[in-house]
């Protein structure tokens, strides 16, 4: 941290990753340096005359002055220079980090729902962010583990963004970029990485409990090592297939579906009911009605999850229709019935 | 002599008489106890999310009660406390005074919008004990239509009926203030706290109905199924923004103007001087007014709207930092060669500057598009509109309380009392919301329960600087009481001022003026 830098603040935010950042941060610096003489000039005008002018005797005088046309002239355009400067700047930087329209070499496409990132690639790789592990060892925290989520450096990414549920914000500080991720739309968060590291995802559109919750980490990493991971990822894919039904229903739980954000395999209570002991048993509704969970019921809780509410829990669940296939329901049932 | 001692307190007696009251004088006391009181509930709810926020992870309450706190923080804060505030208070105290009339134009109106505001906050209250809401203040849709729970509905019903109250007070100031001003009154001769409220009840009027209709809209969607925001029944969830923001941007500035409004009054008594550039004040108030019309967009940059609409947006949005530098600038023009005292009230004039000039300049930093991408729903948000309007309008509250109490109570507010709680509350606004400008560059989003480790001290400071706050705000309260048991006996002009509430006695007479006034000059006279 030279003394510049600290001067400027930037030693605050996060090391700049991305080609665009670089340039959010000289605007950054013209907006602080500017700032600050602007407040010099204004507070230290006024602390001056307040010890200057001080009424020292009561009978004291003012000076008459009503107006200056000059001065009043200057004031209103030397300012709105400055703000035209700071507007022009602020939209070429913001069409450096929007590039709508503009194909990625890599292509994401990134699903928001509440709390959870699915980020899918063209080659089917799928990665489902936060996992189900704690993020710090802390029994008071609420915070899970993000997921990896790797790109190379020094291509353009562009994630392509959609929420199945409520406004989600998909916000990188480090890419100084973000995005809304809007129900029934599609938007684009295009980056190009310079920095090698680990760069922390935050969602900033409020989105209910586990707002804070809802993180993912991006592993930038170069070419061979991307290639490698996706190699990695290809060959986990391909042994999926070969695995039982029950074991094919897990990897969906913990993964691609995020049950397991709502959901404890263990007894414990998250934001849903847990799934522990629960193919065979007596389920009680906040309506007073009860039923026996079988195949009946579990598929029609992931299809239409409002029919029937577990007493002492909210109807908070989006229906998977259209995101769920009738193999992949068996899967789950099968690793429910395996939940004694 | 016995009429002379006649004013508008003891007029009437009972409680009765001040329930059914056409006084407008006594309608902004009424307005004073009711909106300290929801200041009060607004307050400790700020203490509660700032308490949660002291360490990461669990603190003191789970996660749904911290989104509930959060959201009544937000939504009593603005539509109850600092939406009406001063011009419902103040305003409706000084303004018939300041143009030398007797009343306000409908006084029956005036008192159905002090009844409009106390059903709204019932109901919108009630759903404390009914089904608590956790949307937070801007209710967006999605969420709030098909997510949680069904206390929206009548959260927003008691928004909506509080809103009728802020048009009625308007719709009453803008015929008061073109109708009763007395002879010799011309429109360049009213004080500049009266062209405040003028350009605020413009506002009111004018974007209040917008507000009316979205909220009730979504009331249609949630008990309908009508399908205007949620994307499920085909609707549009960035609508509800385009919307809310169309008033609640406006709605900004109904909360700055009649602060600066405030301020105006304070720096030219406690300058002893005239005002520098009394026009320029008075037209930037309502240029400020027309553009804040144009911008509501810049709250959306991040929302997926095109990039040619955040420009034009970014554009507008500049223009609103001109005439707001204009005021600052004449303010302390007027300074200049005055003849200045630091009493209390100039305290928190001074105080009001200092914070508004932060608040205005971190405002370019999220107007400008490019930057606004980095800290859009970060803690640089939340400072930034702390320092503006908290820090503003809170600041000139504070002055204007004590400024005016003596003319509406007869009795002087302890200056010493005035300046220990100015300490705690300017110093502990600046330890409050400044760490959470740094918070905003590390990249820490707003409406956390939960954070990083990285953003733990930052936190505590701005945790610790609350307590301060509402230290300062419990000295305010311990002055008010103070001062009505045993403050001094106030006379007509304790503070040399030259508009025209000073010229009568204090407390004022039941109906303002013995003999209506006639005006030969402006306001601020002070040659």
């Amino acid at each position: 941290m030279n003394w510049f830098s600290l001067i400027t603040a930037t030693s605050f935010m996060p090391v700049p990753a991305t080609k665009e950042s670089g340039d959010v941060d000289n605007l950054y610096i013209f907006l602080l340096v500017s700032g600050l003489i602007s407040f010099i000039i204004l507070i230290g005008g006024m602390v001056i005359f307040i010890f200057k002018y001080r009424r020292k005797t009561e009978d004291q005088k003012s000076a008459y002055i009503t107006h200056n046309t000059l001065a009043e002239f200057l004031w209103s355009f030397i300012p709105f220079v400055i703000m035209m400067i700071i507007f022009a700047w602020g939209w070429s930087v913001f069409h450096d980090l929007r590039r709508v329209g503009e194909k990625g070499d890599v292509e994401v496409h990134v699903t928001a729902r509440q709390w959870a990132w699915t980020f899918k690639y063209a080659n089917d790789i799928e990665i489902n962010s936060p996992s189900d592990k704690k993020l710090l060892d802390d029994p008071d925290s609420t915070l899970l583990k993000p997921e990896i989520v790797v790109v190379p450096v020094g291509k353009t990414i562009r994630f392509i963004l959609t929420s199945d549920d409520v406004l989600h914000s998909f916000y990188v500080p480090a890419f100084r970029n973000k995005m809304d991720a809007v129900p029934g739309r599609r938007t684009t968060f295009t980056f190009t990485p310079i920095e090698k590291g680990d760069f922390t995802v935050f969602c900033t559109e409020y989105c209910g409990t586990k707002h804070s919750n809802m993180m993912a980490t991006i592993r930038v990493v170069d070419g061979e090592q991307f290639a490698a991971w996706q190699a990695e990822k290809i060959a986990a894919n391909a042994g999926a297939i070969t695995k039982g039904p029950a074991e094919r229903g897990e990897a969906l739980f913990k993964g691609s579906l995020g049950c397991s954000g709502c959901h404890s395999i263990d007894g414990s209570r998250i934001v849903g009911p847990s799934f522990k002991g629960l193919y065979g048993n007596k389920r009680d509704f906040a309506d007073g009605s009860s039923v026996t969970a079988d195949d009946a019921y579990i598929k029609q809780s992931i299809l239409v999850p409002t029919a029937k509410i577990v007493a002492g829990f909210p109807p908070a669940m989006s229906s998977f229709q259209g995101r769920i296939k009738e193999d992949e329901i068996k899967d789950i049932i099968e690793f429910i019935k395996t939940l004694k | 002599m016995a009429h002379e001692q006649h004013n508008y307190l003891n007029h009437q007696k009972g409680i009765w008489s001040w329930l059914t009251t056409l006084d407008h004088k006594r309608i902004g006391i009424m307005y004073f106890v009711a909106i300290m009181s929801f200041f009060f509930l607004g307050g400790v709810f700020a203490l509660l999310v700032r308490a949660e926020l002291f360490t990461p992870g669990k603190t003191l309450f789970s996660a749904d009660v911290y989104n509930r706190m959060m959201t009544y923080h937000g939504a009593i804060m603005v539509f109850m406390v600092i939406v009406p505030g001063i011009p419902a208070i103040f305003g409706n105290f000084v303004l018939p005074i300041m143009i030398g009339a007797k009343d306000v134009a409908f006084p029956r109106l005036n008192l159905m919008s002090w009844y409009m505001l106390m059903i709204g906050a019932a109901i919108t209250g009630s759903t404390l004990f009914l089904e608590n809401v956790d949307t937070g203040w801007t209710f967006y849709t999605p969420y709030s239509s098909i997510k949680t729970g069904l206390g929206v509905i009548p959260m927003v019903l008691g928004v909506f009926i509080i809103g009728f109250s802020s048009i009625l007070t308007g719709l009453n100031f803008i015929v008061t203030t073109h109708k009763l001003r007395a002879p010799g009154m011309t429109m360049n001769r009213i004080p500049l706290m009266v062209w405040a409220l003028y350009s605020t009840a413009i506002l009111q009027v004018l974007a209040t109905p917008v507000l009316a209709i979205t909220l009730l809209l979504l009331i249609a969607e949630k008990t309908l199924g009508v399908g205007i925001f949620d994307p499920q029944l085909g609707g549009d969830p960035v609508l509800f923004q385009h919307f809310f923001w169309f008033y609640s941007h406006p709605a900004v500035y109904i909360m700055i103007l009649p602060a600066m409004g405030v301020i105006s009054e304070l720096v030219a008594t406690y300058s002893r001087k005239v005002i520098f550039g009394y026009t320029a004040i008075a037209y930037s108030s309502l240029a400020i007014a027309g553009v804040s019309f144009l911008v509501w967009g810049h709250h959306m940059f991040v929302s997926g709207q095109s990039e040619f609409a955040g420009v034009l947006f970014s554009f507008i949005t500049m223009l609103v930092g001109v005439p707001t530098a204009i005021k600052l600038f004449n303010w302390i023009a007027t300074m200049y060669k005055g003849s200045i005292r630091l009493d209390a009230p100039m305290l928190f004039a001074i105080g009001f500057m200092f914070l508004f000039t932060i608040g205005g300049l971190t405002g370019v930093y999220l107007a400008s598009t490019g930057m606004d991408i980095h800290f859009h729903d970060t803690y640089f948000v939340v400072a930034h509109f702390h320092y503006v309007m908290v820090g503003g309008t809170l600041m000139a509250l504070m002055g204007a309380l004590i400024y005016w109490f003596p003319k509406v109570t007869g009795k002087i507010y302890s200056d010493l009392t005035g300046r220990i709680s100015w300490v705690f509350i300017f110093s502990g606004f600046n330890v409050t919301f400044f760490p959470q400008f740094i918070l905003g560059n590390m990249g820490m989003p707003r409406r956390y329960y939960d954070y990083l480790p990285t953003f733990t001290e930052l936190n505590q400071m701005s945790t610790f600087g609350s307590w301060l706050i509402g230290t300062g705000f419990l000295i305010g309260l311990f002055g008010v009481i103070y001062a009505l048991l045993k403050g001094k006996e106030a006379g007509n002009n304790p503070f040399g001022g030259k508009t025209l509430e000073w010229t009568i006695p204090s407390p004022p007479p039941h109906e303002n003026f013995e003999k209506t006034p006639v005006l030969t000059g402006g306001p601020y006279e002070y040659r």
